[in-house]
């Protein structure tokens, strides 16, 4: 259910790291905890962003999330699709549903995040507990 | 008490099946030193009748029987029975927000009907479904074009009509914005020249009224040439908004502050009025207050709901676009029904006739020795005109004639003493104006 | 299943469609008198560039259509005059016709902010006597009745508290402490009074933590914002603890006074250490909540904040009230002109009904309160065993097995003929069940609605499937709030001329 090839944090954001570039979004969890999505609220490209700080939000109809980076980096892309359709985070949060890509700028944070394994085992619990 | 509907005897019911022995069981959860022994010290209680007899005999000692010639921002017009009697009704008067939109279509279209005036009254293509007034629209509005910039300065015209300006100072003082105050020239339009040198890269609104607070209208695509060529957002403050009968509305602004008190709502001594924040669909977001969308339910019937709820309060807490919760709706409503019974040509008429009044009025006016206009600027139903001597003494003198005179200007503005602001709207009657000028020319005859 | 529903009934109601559908040109709606000076002409008055020649898409209706229009709207609400609206703090109580009456005396409406304070005693003593009873109940020593609502008297007061300790301190202080169970307004508020907010954790009980409160509580903290009752009906017991421990800090108590229905004429805020509030008045004091306003939030303050009071500031002057403008320390100006004056007039109306009476408005609704618990706490969860003073929170705890929430019992209630109850709020009761019945509710009334929920109750458990589907019996069912917040229309526009095809 998770790409193993993702990292992913605590507060549902994944990343998919490849050399010093990185796409990040959030999980099926989260936009399942968020219900249907109706906007994004993205940086744009050239901000600078630091890890566990915020950078954008992520709206429901009764909600809004914080989304959290999971490394510091600057944004290079985002993901100018969900202008026109926001619903594309839940019906594909890991795919087509990515909201920016970024330049790492420390890539060894990336080693502190979750794997999937850890990540599925993370939920689980909570879903548990809940 | 007539407002209780239960017996005695069902109190006594009731508290059994609770299983307390009285009352005063159920405040028990209150410390014993707060709860108190005796009852308030408060007039009453009265019956309906003496409530009646007692605020006729407030109203007895107002200003009945007077004639006004006072605007700054509130206005005497016609208002219709109609929009009283559909005001009152129970389903309206007494109704709750629209949260639950399944039984509040009523009130949620009447918004959704409202927000369609505004922006048709504006120019505008998105209105909000009220904030409390004026006042506090404009200061909502700098804001809002605050958060939208991410700048921090703001140029103000000084013609901006002074408690607008106040009110904006309480709310701006703790936060990180910088006011500068531009100057108007002598045909009472704001100083453009000083205004262009005013703005820079960090400016994020410039805030005029049109008609401005002396009544002169300003030439807002041209100030709104000089903030865009900046980055600068325009703010537009509208208090009299039957202007825009006949003016032509600032379509060039970014944001509109209207008040909308002009269209149906009685002055009332200060409120309840009705303001409204009008602005471009790319600005909607950072938008305050409500806002009333059409959408389809699960059979596709068109109904309509409150949407973008997530700017408000209630949602986003500290990091909403505003506090604001409770709003005006009900004056709101007034003022969407009284508009649809005016309608395109009854705004219009309306609104002609308030220039031909006023400048009637202007004309009697300078027939009188030591009286002329202050400003040059065209205008709608005010003008400022200057008195030979103290205004505050001569409409002494007309208060014992029963003529509420024009609004001394000394106070607000130092530079303005013995110049007085006239509104003339179409619910003064001829006889009535040239009753003050009469007044007036044997006032201003008598040795000081 | 429908037979059970006692209190309400479909009925056949009429289409109506937004008015501009509606708009012909020639129809007129108003007709003015004759002008009586000479005309003019809107081009040479104002010159080809400022005039307009007319608003394009006013709508041209006639007045009969304007009356039906409307009527055929208001048919659509549910409102106080038809039944209970069981809102947690929202205090949905009767309004009194005699107030809209006397608001709409001539000689009442009819004032202008600015006349001559000679012409304007009647409305002054309206304001003095308004003032002095909202003191007498409060308990504190003075106020304003300037703030439009709820929000901006929140805004007004925790302005003064700035002011106050600027001025006395040197420092105005960084922080607000707010309660995890408070309104959305309090914490947007503190913002824009340029604080920061910090949220603070409730006890197991959901009252003020006094020993957390001893811990966070230091010199940059500005104040404290309580709601008491708290948003669960229940009286916050460490109230007086919570005072001394900001006073001895330097700080203040701010308390929203939202839930002052439960209060009046029993305890008053001014003796158990409030140092500042609001009041609502479209809450505790009737006036009419005209489908999301106009209200009135007057704030009443303890001497010390006094010198700090909004202007207008309302003195006495040679034995008459008066409205003075020199204020030297005041925190400035809220909103132009003055209060909402018409909504103050309907305020005095009602306590002027009351007297000191009022007691027993308050008596009955926490009595109407503990009723409705007691009859429902069997079939509903009580998240808190507390003692429920004027509204009791409820779980959807039982019911949510079956997968019924809050939500979707409180769309059930629609059919029942009730409006719903605060649904998921406060925020931390999950899935809460906020009821609020005041002291308007007649023995018939509560005993109906004990009866619906009870139902519902049973509905969830035995036909989920109808709870969670409704309302079946509105004129629209759930509306797609979704799609209205991810592609918003927001006003009407004339549909695009179809091309000739005939």
């Amino acid at each position: 259910m998770y790409p193993t090839d993702y990292r992913y944090t605590k507060d549902h954001e994944w990343i998919k790291v490849s050399g010093d570039t990185g796409t990040i979004g959030i999980t099926d969890y989260a936009q399942h905890e968020l219900g249907d999505v109706v906007f994004v609220e993205l940086p744009a490209a050239g901000t600078k962003i630091t890890a566990g700080k915020t950078f954008g939000t992520i709206e429901s109809v009764k909600a809004v999330s914080e989304i959290y980076a999971p490394v510091s980096g600057e944004v290079v892309e985002t993901n100018t699709a969900l202008t026109k359709a926001p619903e594309t985070v839940n019906s594909d949060p890991h795919g087509a549903g990515w909201l920016v890509k970024i330049k790492l700028s420390n890539p060894a944070e990336v080693s502190g995040l979750m794997d999937a394994a850890a990540y599925q085992a993370f939920i689980s619990e909570k879903e548990a507990s809940a | 008490m007539r407002y209780l509907p239960k017996s005695p005897a069902e109190r006594r019911e009731m508290l059994e099946s609770i299983g307390a022995r009285s009352i005063d069981d159920l405040f028990a959860s209150i410390p014993e030193q707060f709860r108190l022994k005796a009852p308030l010290e408060l007039p009453g209680p009265l019956s309906e009748h003496e409530i009646i007899e007692y605020f006729r005999a407030r109203a007895a000692e107002n200003s009945c029987g007077y004639t006004s010639f006072l605007g700054a921002g509130v206005y005497n017009h016609l208002r219709s029975v109609v929009t009283d009697s559909l005001i009152q009704r129970g389903e309206f008067l007494t109704s709750y927000t629209p949260y639950q939109p399944e039984i509040s279509q009523g009130t949620l279209q009447a918004i959704f009907e409202f927000q369609t005036l505004m922006c048709e009254l504006t120019g505008m293509e998105v209105a909000n479904a009220s904030m409390w007034d004026g006042s506090t629209a404009t200061t909502e509005a700098v804001l809002m074009a605050e958060r939208l910039t991410g700048r921090y300065r703001v140029v103000v015209a000084r013609s901006l009509h002074p408690e607008y300006r106040q009110v904006l100072d309480t709310y701006t003082r703790n936060l990180n914005l910088q006011i500068q105050e531009i100057g108007f020239t002598a045909t009472g339009q704001i100083d453009a020249a000083q205004l262009e040198t005013a703005i820079d890269s960090e400016t994020a609104a410039v805030v005029v009224q049109s008609p401005n607070f002396f009544g002169v209208v300003e030439d807002v695509a041209r100030l709104a040439e000089l903030a865009h060529a900046k980055g600068a957002l325009v703010v537009t403050a509208i208090t009299e908004g039957v202007s825009l009968g006949a003016v032509r509305p600032p379509a060039e602004a970014d944001i509109v502050a209207m008040e909308a008190q002009s269209f149906g709502l009685a002055p009332s001594y200060g409120g309840p009025y009705a303001g409204v924040i009008a602005t471009r669909d790319k600005f909607v977001r950072q938008m305050p207050g409500r806002l009333a969308g059409e959408t389809v339910d699960t059979e596709g019937r068109r109904g309509y709901v409150l949407t973008l709820a997530t700017r408000e309060q209630h949602i986003r807490r500290e990091k909403a676009t505003s506090n604001i919760c409770t709003n005006q709706a009900l004056c709101a409503l007034a003022v969407a029904i009284h508009l649809c019974l005016l309608g395109k040509e009854g705004l219009k008429e309306l609104a002609v006739q308030n220039l031909a009044k006023a400048r009637f009025a202007l004309e009697e006016l300078e027939k009188v020795p030591g009286v002329r206009r202050a400003f040059s600027g065209p205008f709608f139903n005010e003008f400022v005109v200057e008195l030979p001597r103290s205004v505050k003494l001569v409409n002494a003198e007309l208060l014992r004639e029963k003529i509420i005179g024009p609004l001394p200007l000394g106070s607000f503005f130092p530079e303005l003493t013995k110049r007085a602001l006239f509104c003339v709207t179409e619910t003064t009657p001829r006889a009535e104006i040239e009753r003050m000028t009469v007044a007036l020319r044997k006032i201003l005859s008598k040795p000081v | 299943m429908t037979d059970r529903i006692k209190k309400a009934r479909r009925h056949v109601s009429q289409n109506e469609g937004p008015i501009f559908e509606q708009s012909a040109p020639g129809k007129r709606g108003i007709e003015l008198p004759p002008l009586d000076v000479p005309p003019v002409e809107a081009r040479a008055a104002l010159g080809s560039a400022y005039v307009r020649d007319g608003v394009e898409g006013f709508p041209e209706v006639s007045e009969i259509e304007v009356i039906r229009h409307f009527t055929r709207l208001s048919t659509w609400n549910y409102a106080i005059d038809l039944g209970m609206y069981p809102l947690g703090s929202c205090t949905m109580k009767y309004n009194p016709r005699v107030n809209e009456f006397v608001a709409r005396l001539d000689g009442i409406a009819t004032e202008h902010p600015y006349q001559p304070q000679e012409v304007s005693l009647g409305c002054l003593k309206i304001l003095r006597m308004l003032l002095d009873c909202l003191t007498e109940i409060t308990g504190m020593d003075a106020g304003t009745l300037e703030p439009a609502a709820g929000a901006q008297g929140e805004l007004t007061g925790l302005l003064l508290i700035r002011a106050y300790l600027a001025d006395t301190q040197g420092n105005p202080r960084k922080k607000v402490l707010i309660p995890d169970s408070a309104h959305g307004t309090n914490p947007a508020t503190a913002v824009i009074a340029g604080y920061e907010v910090e949220n603070v954790r409730s006890d197991e009980r959901a009252q003020i933590d006094i020993a957390r409160l001893k811990e966070i509580v230091n010199c940059d903290v500005a104040a404290m914002m309580v709601t008491n009752p708290s948003t669960l009906g229940v009286f916050e017991q460490n109230i007086a603890q919570a005072a001394e421990v900001l006073h001895s800090h330097g700080a203040l108590l701010y308390m929203d006074g939202a839930n002052m229905n439960a209060l009046a004429g029993v305890a008053r805020p001014g003796d158990f250490g409030v140092d500042v509030m609001h009041l609502n008045l479209h809450k505790t004091f009737s006036t009419p909540h005209g489908g999301g306003g106009p209200g009135a939030g007057p704030v009443m303050v303890k001497k010390i904040l006094e010198p700090y009071l909004p202007v207008p500031v309302l003195s006495d002057k040679n034995g008459r009230p008066a409205l003075e403008n020199h204020r030297p320390k005041s925190i400035g100006r809220v909103r132009a002109f003055g209060g909402n004056f018409g909504v103050l007039v309907r305020a005095l109306a009602y306590t002027l009904a009351y007297g000191p009476g009022i007691r027993q408005a308050t008596e009955d609704a926490v009595l109407n309160a503990n009723y409705i618990r007691k009859e429902l706490e069997d079939v509903y969860e009580l998240p808190y065993k507390s003692p429920s003073m004027h509204e009791v929170v409820f779980s959807d705890a039982r019911q949510k097995k079956n997968g019924v929430n809050t939500m979707d019992i409180a769309k059930r209630l629609i059919d029942y003929g009730f409006h719903p109850y605060t649904t998921a709020f406060p925020l931390i009761v999950s899935g809460a069940l906020m009821i609020e019945p005041t002291e308007s509710e007649s023995k018939q009334e509560c005993d109906l609605f004990i009866d619906a929920m009870r139902a519902i109750a049973e509905e969830a458990a035995t036909n989920p499937e109808l709870v969670k589907t409704a309302p079946h019996s509105t004129r629209v069912s759930r509306l797609d709030d979704v799609t209205a917040a991810r592609k918003p229309i927001l006003r009407w526009k004339p549909k695009a001329s179809s091309s000739a095809s005939s």
